[in-house]
């Protein structure tokens, strides 16, 4: 196996974490398009009922099923799951008891939602295995993915979300579920996977994705990338501007060069260099992580599909 | 300033003034400031309107909760030092520890005896320290307990980072559901529950708890089943409590304000919670849109300011303000689409009022970037 690997990426199952607001489904999207260039074939996951992905891809909201959404030149394509744990647990009831009409007699007491809800450590494990299910499923001999990745839950949740074995243990000390949990540890745990954590330059995303890296770090997680989004390109690099020199850049243009012109640019470009100056620290605390940081533009436009293509092209060339 | 100019203001004074505002409750995603917002209203309330303040916040950035004063989790308000009291009023300021605060629950309903059985159970660790909506249950909790000492004139909320906004007001009832035992109790005794109306229901209960036992081991029932009667005596309480913080929230000395930051999601957030709250009955008082950008030179335009800055690039001269004039383009371009942002939520609630609250170049973590914060709040 692994002849699809890409060697800048070479995990199969990318997780992809960030603080709320940072856009980690934009870049978990944009990464499932980029991985699945020259033919290869991903799947987009995700876990916590969101719909980020239909919304993203401005599609109907995904059912419990693996569908395609998108079409990559080459052949390529990538297919989207959102993950829900009611549903999970049905297939894996199903799967090992063989419950069919009863588990549906379940669900409609609520009973199904019970159990996923008293006991969140199984909710993660149910999630978790499902997404472990998809990055090993194999057909003659074939994977059926090259690379799945996950939206996963916010940084704040990362670390309880991956380590699904200590809350599980502390419940469910043997049993298959015990089992399950075991293997969805190591999975996390080997070189298959790698967690990516999308960021802003901003004060609050930053402390978490440093703490998150620690977090991670202490779980023998391996951490992959730091994405940072909506980078802006770096202007005005000489620093200081002066009002006269404004003056005479606008004559020279042909612009007005009336005071309240001069004063309003000569305002904006203080306030973008001390909001750069404070990014440039941020970013030198990122580097202390020592993971590869990757800078993805804002894009003035939005997210459409193109958007995402090119964020998807400029993730394969980091 | 408002948000658009066909929509009303809000009037942050006049709600802090006004002595039958008791509560304001912050909502919003994660992410868009609502702790600095419920901090820098609070300030204000003791600043500028002497009134005895206490903001109840859940999970402040360290730098924030360290400017009130605060440095770990904490369930007893403490002055914030360092504010202007001439008015007379005061600001308190409290972290949620929502294991203690669960505790207390615990405690207040039960014997010791019991309580110390409830506490060592693994369940009764997991879900009061994971459980999907603890935080927000104990939130509301902690909110009833301030509400009823009465010895605060206004209180502020700043409401869990929930995956949706919405949680806020659902995990109670889900909570106090999940406690209501009757789900529980007919897990662990089917027979009990009814055979003659539910026969199928507890048919599948049975194998339910069959295919449970098989897959979790015995272990785990019995702690289940220890926990259910532990907590037995407790459900009725658990219940009443949470109707009755739910009561406090449809009140009309509740004012709730919707938090959003300019971006889609955001947005959309508040618009599900703004319907939410009419469909509940519960005071909507109006949007506070934070980090808003605002051009200091609106009549270059953004197309113009760019073909400007290629020309003089072009010309390899007066590299300056071609620069000037690029960062100029992208916050015009920047405003505009937080503008069409701000509409999506203003054409589907013309009549809610808002205020916008512009980006600061450097994050806010003193009293001093509070305050600023306050008086953009006021407009």
């Amino acid at each position: 196996m692994g002849e699809h690997v890409n060697s800048r990426w070479p995990a199969r199952l990318h997780v992809v974490t960030g603080k709320g607001g940072t856009g980690k489904t934009t870049v978990a999207a944009a990464l499932a398009l980029g991985l699945a260039a020259s033919g290869r074939h991903t799947l987009l996951v995700e876990v916590e009922g969101r719909q980020g992905i239909a919304q993203l891809f401005e599609v109907e909201p995904l059912p419990y099923k693996e569908l395609r959404i998108a079409q990559v030149p080459g052949g390529g394509d990538v297919r989207a799951l959102a993950v829900d744990p009611e549903e999970a647990l049905l297939e894996y009831l199903d799967m090992f008891y063989h419950l069919g009409a009863a588990g549906r007699a379940l669900r409609k007491v609520g009973a199904i939602d019970f159990a996923t809800t008293i006991a969140p450590g199984l909710r993660d494990v149910l999630l978790t295995g499902k997404v472990k299910e998809a990055t090993t499923r194999s057909q003659d001999g074939r994977r059926i993915y090259d690379a799945v990745v996950l939206d996963a839950p916010p940084t704040g949740r990362i670390g309880r979300f991956l380590n699904v074995t200590a809350e599980t243990a502390k419940l469910a000390k043997m049993g298959p579920i015990k089992t399950q949990s075991d293997g969805v540890a190591s999975l996390l745990r080997s070189p298959i996977t790698s967690v990516h954590v999308v960021t802003l330059l901003e004060e609050m995303p930053v402390q978490e994705t440093l703490d998150a890296i620690a977090e991670l770090q202490a779980l023998n997680i391996s951490v992959g990338r730091i994405i940072v989004n909506n980078a802006r390109p770096a202007l005005l690099t000489a620093g200081k501007v002066t009002k006269a020199e404004l003056k005479r850049g606008l004559a020279e243009a042909g612009l007005p060069t009336d005071a309240a012109t001069v004063n309003g640019l000569a305002t904006e470009a203080k306030a973008y260099l001390t909001r750069r100056d404070l990014e440039e620290s941020l970013r030198a605390e990122l580097a202390e992580a020592g993971r590869p940081v990757v800078e993805l533009p804002l894009l003035p436009a939005g997210i459409d599909r193109a958007g995402l293509d090119e964020l998807a092209a400029l993730l394969m060339q980091a | 300033m408002p948000l658009t100019q066909d929509t009303p203001r809000l009037d942050v004074d006049g709600l802090l003034a006004d002595p039958s505002t008791r509560i304001i409750v912050c909502c919003g995603a994660g992410g868009v400031g609502k702790t600095t917002t419920a901090a820098a209203l609070g300030l204000r309330s003791a600043e500028v309107h002497g009134r005895r303040t206490v903001v109840l916040t859940i999970d402040p950035a360290r730098r924030l909760a360290q400017s009130m004063g605060l440095s770990e989790l904490d369930n007893t308000p403490r002055q914030v030092k360092g504010i202007d009291v001439a008015s007379g009023g005061e600001l308190h300021a409290m972290m949620l520890d929502m294991k203690r605060t669960f505790d207390e629950v615990v405690q207040q309903h039960t014997t010791p005896q019991r309580a110390a059985e409830i506490f060592a159970n693994p369940f009764y660790q997991a879900m009061s320290s994971t459980f999907a909506g603890t935080q927000e249950y104990m939130a509301m909790e902690k909110l009833g307990q301030l509400r009823a000492t009465d010895e605060w004139d206004l209180i502020v909320v700043d409401t869990p980072p929930s995956r949706s906004a919405l949680d806020f007001l659902d995990a109670p009832a889900r909570l106090s559901r999940f406690l209501d035992g009757r789900m529980l109790r007919m897990l662990l005794a089917p027979s009990r529950a009814g055979k003659s109306m539910f026969s199928l229901v507890t048919a599948s209960f049975g194998l339910f708890s069959r295919a449970v036992q098989k897959i979790l081991g015995a272990q785990l029932l019995t702690d289940l089943s220890g926990f259910v009667a532990a907590l037995d005596s407790m459900f009725g309480g658990f219940r009443h409590r949470a109707d009755e913080t739910y009561r406090i929230l449809q009140d009309p000395q509740t004012s709730f304000l919707l938090v959003a930051a300019p971006e889609r999601d955001a947005v959309r957030e508040a618009a599900y919670f703004a319907e939410r709250l009419v469909a509940e009955r519960m005071p909507l008082a109006g949007l506070v849109l934070n980090r808003m950008h605002d051009s200091a030179a609106g009549s270059l335009s953004a197309e113009e300011s760019e073909v400007a800055a290629d020309a003089l690039t072009a010309a390899g001269d007066q590299a300056i303000t071609a620069d000037a004039l690029r960062v100029h383009a992208a916050l015009v371009r920047q405003t505009e689409r937080e503008a069409r942002v701000a509409r999506d939520f203003t054409d589907a609630f013309p009549a809610v009022a808002s205020v916008a609250v512009t980006a600061q170049p450097a994050d806010v973590h003193d009293v001093d970037g509070l305050r600023t914060i306050g008086a953009l709040l006021a407009g």
